[in-house]
This record gives structure tokens, sequence and C-alpha cells, in this order.
């Protein structure tokens, strides 16, 4: 896996319009020498988002479903910039924890809301990914010309979680719809065993390896031996980040309250790392001294939805909406952790150097990092890996360390950590805010502020992007 | 908000037992309704003067059934007594005593209303006696009126006649059902400014308004009476009632604008999302509002100051944002909730009324402002109003609060709101500086 020689050939960036070319965008523009197709490609800008609080499992949304929670956000957004009656052009979202009946949420949720119903909606999903993906796929249909609106989201609830009857009842109950007589019918249900009975319910585990995230992380954690103060301080930092934000105002057109809340519930905003070290190891227990990862510094499983919204600039204008930042581009990556090469949520680690070469661009040419904190060590393993020479050399195919950050440009505002993580619409969470946040810093070192969004996935896979302010 | 007294004594046996027993017989008020007539039945222009000549014309050009001398029996809708000439108190007699023969035939919800002049611009004694007479007799008369009747009048300052814009725009707002819970009251006419709408039915077509607090009650009234009449609305509220506020905004098709009004930076927050949203912004409706009550002394100073901040330090920041920009439209116009308790004062209510009060004030110097650039600024004080707050009040209190007054019931959050909707309008263009109580004639505080 070499950075610079993807064995499957990329398609083109963008080069924008003369006027306000990106730095990132005229370099790439000169380098791929964009041809006349590529020349028609126009830009795609964030307007706005919104999202509801996110929620503690079993809290405040313990009765709200996915569709209730995603109809909740997009009015909201509906509300923040008038978009009543309005068609927008396509509305994609997701959830990971979806019921077999919601096989057309996001259409359900549209034709739930103000929007006009004649809003064509689709669904998608890619683990935790899925919020992200959501804007990728929709930029790039703007950016193409075949849309002029968007938006994008994600919703979770593990609270009103799908729960599966068993294979052998479920087996059982489809025959029986399939008997035609009495008598096979009866043959069919005196197959039914007890332990048929109990449910199914979801869990977080990985299909191929049966261990849960936070046991894969936990590996990963050890294997890059992020100690736990390290782990503590990022949830530390994380939490005093986003009460800071939430006090300055911050989420205040970000975010609409939904069933009494009006700030994330996981939010501690009096925690301090004496009291994180006071909590006891939850995963990799089995590790010993090296089990670092508590309730304190994993993210607990929450509920809530995110909506984003994406236009064109000539729609973004005729509607007289803010244009907050350009969805630059995006890259996804995944690895093998089945057989034990990478670390289960390693993946943004190859996809960051990979999309950041595409740009001519380091780490250091960036001013903001929204790097989704599964765990405190997924976000520490990852900064590892890419300050590590032997990663850099071995497995992304550079001459040494891929680079390191500036850790105060890291996750400004707080990041999931904080805030909870309802996974498809964490994409969405960061989406919006960083865009906000590049529009407020706007140029710098006569360049727009640019920033980084990285988001691990369950099945080892990651997206990232790239976002500019305008 | 229900009132089960109002409906019991409507009608049938309870009508009947409320009678007998001289119990208050609320009626059910007649209240606007798009594409209704103004008012019905004939109205009664009473006054020989060439002012009352003019509005009679007026009031004809308007399609209405007008009479100059009343018919014996007929039914009337309205009577409009003009009295803009008076001289001495002795001129009273003649013109008041003519129309008080017809006052048994006002059908019910029907209206009287006095054109005249104010007092202290008469020079004079005597005809200042006389002006101010208007006062007492309309005052009184108001509280004889039966039947959701209401008494109301237009005061007309130098400068304005009885056909200016917005004497003509009081008179329709007094004679409509949107003035249904405003009794007793005058409202000041002090120049000749402000313009009759082309659609009666949309008087604010093509305003941009911002409404505070509109997440819930009198503010989600306001907003839809506002978006009813033709305005495109920026509602705002605190962030936390953001769920409430997004409901409202997506019903009257504007945008929600989460914001917390006591902070510094308000008025520019408000002023950017106009100019961004809209290019401009033509209306400001200043509703949002805290109580704290304590009696004074138990009073803390964290509830002292929370109520002024939030009532009249942010109304006041944010006039001044507004009044310097560019973007604060050609005619701009500004109304303030105030409150009967800032007027007549409220027991454990002395932080409320003290903020209430300072609206007043504020209203009255900003007037002088607001005018340099062709604007207007004005304030509406409600009484007992049917709202989840005041139906929170233990029911005996309640009761009591909300019989207090000539038409012996509580009004609704609409009734504010169409109050708001009227000054807002460019129809009160000359009304400016003005209080105008929406309280149905409250015993106290009237």
């Amino acid at each position: 896996m070499s950075v610079n020689g993807p064995s499957v050939p990329r398609p083109q960036p963008a080069p924008a319009p003369a006027a306000g070319t990106s730095a990132v965008e005229a370099a790439a523009g000169k380098k791929e020498h964009g041809g006349a197709a590529s020349s028609q490609l126009r830009r795609a800008v964030v307007v706005g988002g919104n999202r509801i609080p996110f929620a503690r499992t079993g809290g405040a949304y313990t009765k709200s479903s996915n569709q209730d929670m995603l109809t909740a956000a997009l009015d909201g957004l509906i509300a923040r910039f008038g978009l009543q009656d309005e068609r927008i052009g396509e509305v994609a979202a997701g959830a990971v924890l979806k019921h077999s009946r919601d096989f057309n949420l996001t259409r359900e949720a549209v034709l739930g809301s103000a929007l006009s119903a004649e809003t064509p909606a689709y669904d998608l999903q890619q683990a935790c990914a899925t919020g992200l993906e959501t804007v990728l796929g929709l930029a790039n249909k703007i950016k193409l010309g075949q849309i002029d609106s968007a938006i994008a989201g994600g919703v979770d609830s593990a609270s009103d979680a799908p729960i599966a009857v068993s294979e052998g009842l479920r087996e059982v109950l489809l025959d029986l719809n399939r008997a035609k007589t009495v008598s096979r019918k009866l043959q069919v249900l005196s197959r039914l065993r007890p332990k048929d009975l109990a449910p199914d319910a979801p869990n977080t585990g990985e299909p191929r390896t049966g261990l849960s995230m936070g046991e894969h992380q936990a590996l990963t954690t050890a294997q890059w031996k992020i100690t736990r103060e390290a782990q503590d301080e990022l949830a530390f930092n994380s939490h005093r980040h986003l009460a800071a934000a939430y006090d300055a105002g911050f989420f205040d057109d970000l975010l609409t309250p939904y069933r009494g809340l009006s700030r994330d519930s996981n939010l501690r905003a009096d925690t301090s790392l004496e009291k994180l070290a006071t909590l006891k190891p939850v995963f990799g227990k089995n590790l010993g001294a090296a089990a670092t990862m508590t309730a304190g510094n994993s993210t607990p499983l929450t509920d809530g939805a995110s909506t984003v919204l994406l236009a064109s600039e000539e729609w973004a204008d005729a509607h007289d909406l803010p244009k907050l930042a350009t969805i630059v581009d995006g890259e996804a990556a995944a690895v093998d952790f089945v057989h034990g090469k990478d670390g289960l949520l390693m993946a943004p680690a190859f996809a960051v150097p990979r999309l950041l070469a595409r740009h001519n661009l380091t780490l250091a040419d960036f001013d903001f990092f929204e790097v989704h904190e599964a765990f405190a060590g997924t976000v520490l393993s990852t900064l590892a890996a890419w300050e590590d020479e032997e990663f850099g050399r071995t497995r992304l195919g550079l001459d040494g360390a891929f680079g390191s950050i500036d850790r105060t440009k890291l996750n400004v505002n707080g990041s999931s950590l904080a805030a909870g993580h309802p996974f498809a619409a964490t994409g969405g969470r960061i989406v919006a805010s960083l865009a906000k946040m590049l529009h407020a810093q706007g140029q710098v070192n006569g360049r727009p502020a640019r920033g980084l969004v990285s988001i691990c996935a369950a099945g080892g896979q990651g997206v990232v992007a790239i976002l500019e302010a305008l | 908000m229900s009132d089960k007294y109002t409906r019991f004594v409507s009608h049938g046996l309870g009508k009947d037992i409320a009678k007998r027993l001289g119990l208050p017989q609320p009626v059910a008020l007649r209240r606007h309704e798009p594409g209704r007539p103004l008012i019905e039945g004939p109205v009664l222009v009473q006054g020989s003067t060439s002012g009352a000549d003019d509005l009679a014309a007026t009031l004809l050009a308007w399609n209405l059934d007008v009479r100059r001398h009343a018919i014996p029996k007929e039914k009337l809708g309205a009577i409009i007594l003009v009295l803009d000439e008076l001289a001495h108190p002795g001129d009273l007699e003649k013109p008041v005593l003519t129309a008080a023969a017809s006052l048994r035939d006002l059908a019910p919800n029907a209206r009287v209303i006095t054109v005249s002049r104010t007092a202290d611009s008469a020079t004079e004694p005597a005809a200042a006696a006389a002006r101010q007479g208007v006062d007492g007799l309309l005052r009184s008369l108001a509280k004889e009126l039966r039947a959701g009747a209401t008494g109301n009048g237009v005061l007309l300052a130098d400068g304005a006649r009885t056909t200016s814009p917005a004497t003509l725009g009081a008179l329709r707002f007094f004679l409509s059902g949107r003035s249904a819970f405003v009794d007793g009251q005058f409202l000041t006419v002090s120049s000749g400014a402000g313009q009759l709408p082309d659609d009666v039915e949309k008087p604010l077509a093509g305003k941009v308004a911002v409404v505070t607090g509109a997440a819930r009650g009198i503010g989600a009234a306001i907003a839809r009476t506002l978006y009813r009449d033709g305005a495109t609305l920026i509602l705002v509220d605190i962030p936390a009632a953001g769920d409430h506020l997004a409901e409202v905004a997506n019903e009257v098709h504007g945008t929600a604008l989460q914001l917390d009004i006591s902070r510094n930076d308000a008025g520019q927050r408000i002023i950017d999302h106009a100019a961004t949203r809209h290019g401009r912004l033509d209306i400001l409706i200043h509703n949002a509002g805290i109580t704290r009550d304590k009696l004074l002394a138990n009073m803390d100073a964290g509830r002292w100051n929370s109520v002024i901040a939030v009532n009249i330090a942010a109304q006041l920041r944010i006039n001044e944002a507004l009044l310097a920009s560019e973007h604060f439209g050609d005619a701009p116009r500004i109304v303030s909730v105030a409150s009967t308790s800032g007027i007549a004062g409220n027991r454990g209510q002395t932080n409320y009324a003290a903020s209430k009060a300072g609206v007043i004030g504020m209203v009255r110097a900003t007037a002088a402002l607001i005018g340099e650039r062709g604007g207007s600024i004005n304030a509406v004080a409600p009484g007992f109003i049917e709202t989840e707050m005041t139906a929170r009040i233990p029911f005996a209190t309640r009761e009591v609060a909300r019989r207090l007054n000539s038409l012996q019931q509580g009004g609704q959050p609409g009734d504010v709101a169409e109050a708001i909707a009227f000054l807002a309008s460019d129809a009160a263009g000359g009304i400016s500086g003005e209080v105008l109580r929406v309280c149905g004639q409250n015993l106290v505080g009237a």
C-alpha cells in the first residue's frame, strides 16, 4: 500500500474556477493538468448544519426511533435556513443499527419533514463513516452538476435498536408462511425448540473476529504503547473543549434541542484528570498492566442525528444562504484487521496520507484536525503511526515518518469522547462544526483555512476528507 | 387555553343561571378572520364637523354601510363619534347625547369609537377641558358596553386629521375583530405619516420582521399573525427553546435564529442574519421577556438582574444596533411588549414592573430617534392573557384575574399579536411613542 503508487488510477480532482482558486485546488489542478471534462466540475459548499443533542443510550431519546430523530434534525435544519416546501436535489442519510422496516428511512424522514414531498432521498450505510460518506457522495453529485442542493445526514439509536429473532425461529416462521396445509404447518412448528425463542440482540462485535470494537482497539492501543495518562488527557480535553464551545454559543446555529436536551448528555463539564484516573479499565483486561481503556476514555453508546446542507455556489447565492466551506476531496481506506496486519480502526492512518499526497499537502498545511474519537486510543494510535518512521517506511512507502500534527489544532471544540457517538450521525456533526470553524478562521497565510476530517469505522474501514474555508 | 366559564354562560341553562344570579356574562369575542368583512352592520358616523363629513366619505369608499343619522331600532355595527372641534365642555352634550340614543341598538361585539383631539395641544383651558373630557367619557362608556362591544378612541395631535392615514388605520383596527380585547383605550395619531395597505388582508406584504421570544405563547402568536398578514419572518429565541422555535418557524415559513438576546452582540447578529437572508430588516418585535417574581424584601441580585437584562437592557442594546444599521428599512418599525404590571404595578413583581415600565420609557424616548429615519416605535401592554404561563396561576386567583375587566374574560395570545401587527404596519406610521393596552379594560392599571 504505497502512497505514491496507488494500484488503481484515481479520478482527478476538480480544479476550481479561476477566481478564488485555493492553493490546494490550484496545486492539484496544475499537477494533474485537469482536462476538459474535469474543468466543468464546480464547487460543493457547506451551507450549514443541524443536529440534535446526542444522548447517552437509555436516556432522553429511549423512546425515539431513528426516523423520529432524523426528522427532528431535518426540521431544525429547514427552520434554520427557511427551506420549508423547498425541493432539495437529494437527501442522503443512514443508520448503522437499522430496523428492516426502515428500508427507506431517509425518504420517510423527508416525507415527515417540512421539505417538499418531491425531494428524493436514499439510504447509505458504511458503519461509522456513514455520515461522512453521505457528505462526500452528495458533494460529488453537486460537483458534477447532477444536483444543486443536498442534505447529508445520519442517525443512530442504540436505545431503540432492532432485535432479531433467532435463526431457528426465523427459518420456522418463513417455512410456516410457505406451508399450505394444516398438517404441514404443524409439522413445521414441531421443529421449534425453546432455545429458538431467545432473541438475537445486536452487538458491536466484529463478525469475523468475534471481538468487540473496544477489545480490538485495546490491542491496537497496547501495540502503539499509548499510555493511560495520554488517553485520559485526550478525553479531558474533549470534555473541556466541548463545554467551552457550548458556553461560547458555538452550537447556537449548529444544534436544535430535542426532547428536553439542549446539550449532549454525555458532556461532563466538571470532569478532571483526577476523576478520569480513578476509573477501572473496561477493555483489554486480559492485557494486565497494558489495560488502559476505561469508560472515561472510550465513547459510550449514544443516540442522535445530524444533518448538513450542501449546495452549489449558485444555489446558495440564489437562496441568499451562507457559504462556509468547500468539500475539497475525500478518500476511503480499509485494513486487513482480520489477520492482525493492522488494528481494526487504523484505516485512516492510510487514507489520510493517500489523500494528502493527491493534493501535495502535508499535515503542516492544516489549521484544524477533526479526528473522530471512537476511543482516545484510536486517535493516539493513529497519530503515533504517523509519527513512526518504521510505519512510514514499511506501511506507507515513504522515506520516513508521515508527520505529526500540532495538537492545539486537534478537535478544538471537543469530539466524540465528550459529545458521544451515534454512529452514522458523527460525520454530519463534524462536517458542520468544521465548516463553521473554517469560515470563522477565513484566510491563513494568504490561503483559505483548511481542515482535515478523519473517521474510523467498523470492518477495518476509514473515510477522510479535506474542507477549505470560504 | 380554555375558559370553561365563558362557554358555560354563553348559552342554554348556564346563560339563564348567570343572568338570574347577576354573574359575569362574558361572550365569545368577534375576532379577525381573513376574508370576513371589517364589521357587520351599519356604521353610524356621529358629528357635524367637516372632519366627520370627510371621514364618512372615506368609510363609504370602503364599502361600509355608513349612516349619518340613526334609524330607530336598526342594529348598528359601530358608532363613530367625531368630536374634533370641541372648544368647551358644553360642546359635548349634543353629539354625545345623540349617540347615547343609539347605544341600545348596538349589535353584539359592536364598536364605539371617538375621534377627538389631544388635550395637551389645546391652548385654551376650556378647549383642553373639553378634549380631556372625552377621555373620561370614553373610558366610562366602555365599562357600560355589554356583549363584547368595546369603546376606544383616536386622538389627533396637531398635524393629524380625521382622514390621515394613521387615523384611518387606527379606525380600521378598532372597528375590526383585530381589536377584540382592546377596550377603553386611546391611540394618538401624531402626524400624517403612514400609508394604508394596497391589500387589506396582507398589510405586511413584502416586510421582513424579527420576533423575539417566538418559540411559544404570545411570541408564537405574533409570528403566526405577522405571517398571515404577509410578513417574511425571522424568529428568535434562546437556544434551549430551539425545538419549539423550529416548529413555529416551519409553520410560518420563516427562519429560526437561536440567540440569547441578552448577549452583547445580539443586535448585530439579528442584523447580520436579516441582511444575509433578506437584504434588510423592516420590523422588530421585542417580545422576549422573563419573570422572576419575589417580594422586594426577599429579592436577590440574580432575580433582579436577569429580569432587567432580558426585558429592557437587551431591548435598548438591540435598538441601538439596529438604529445604527443601514439595513434597518426605510420606514423601520419597532413594537415592544410592555405589561400592565409596568403601568399599575403588581405585588411580587417589582423587578418585572421596573423592566416593563422601563420599556414604556424607552419607547417614548426612542420615538424621536426612529422618527428621524421615517420610522415608528410603540409598545403593547397585555393584561390577563390566556397562556401556558397564566394557566399555572392557582384556579381562584386566575378566575378573579380574568374576570376583572370590562369584557369579563382573559385575552388570547392572538389579541396581543393583532395589536402588534397593526402597530408594525405602515397604516400605523403616524402613531409613535404610544403604549396600547390589550387588557379588555382591566380594572387594574387602566
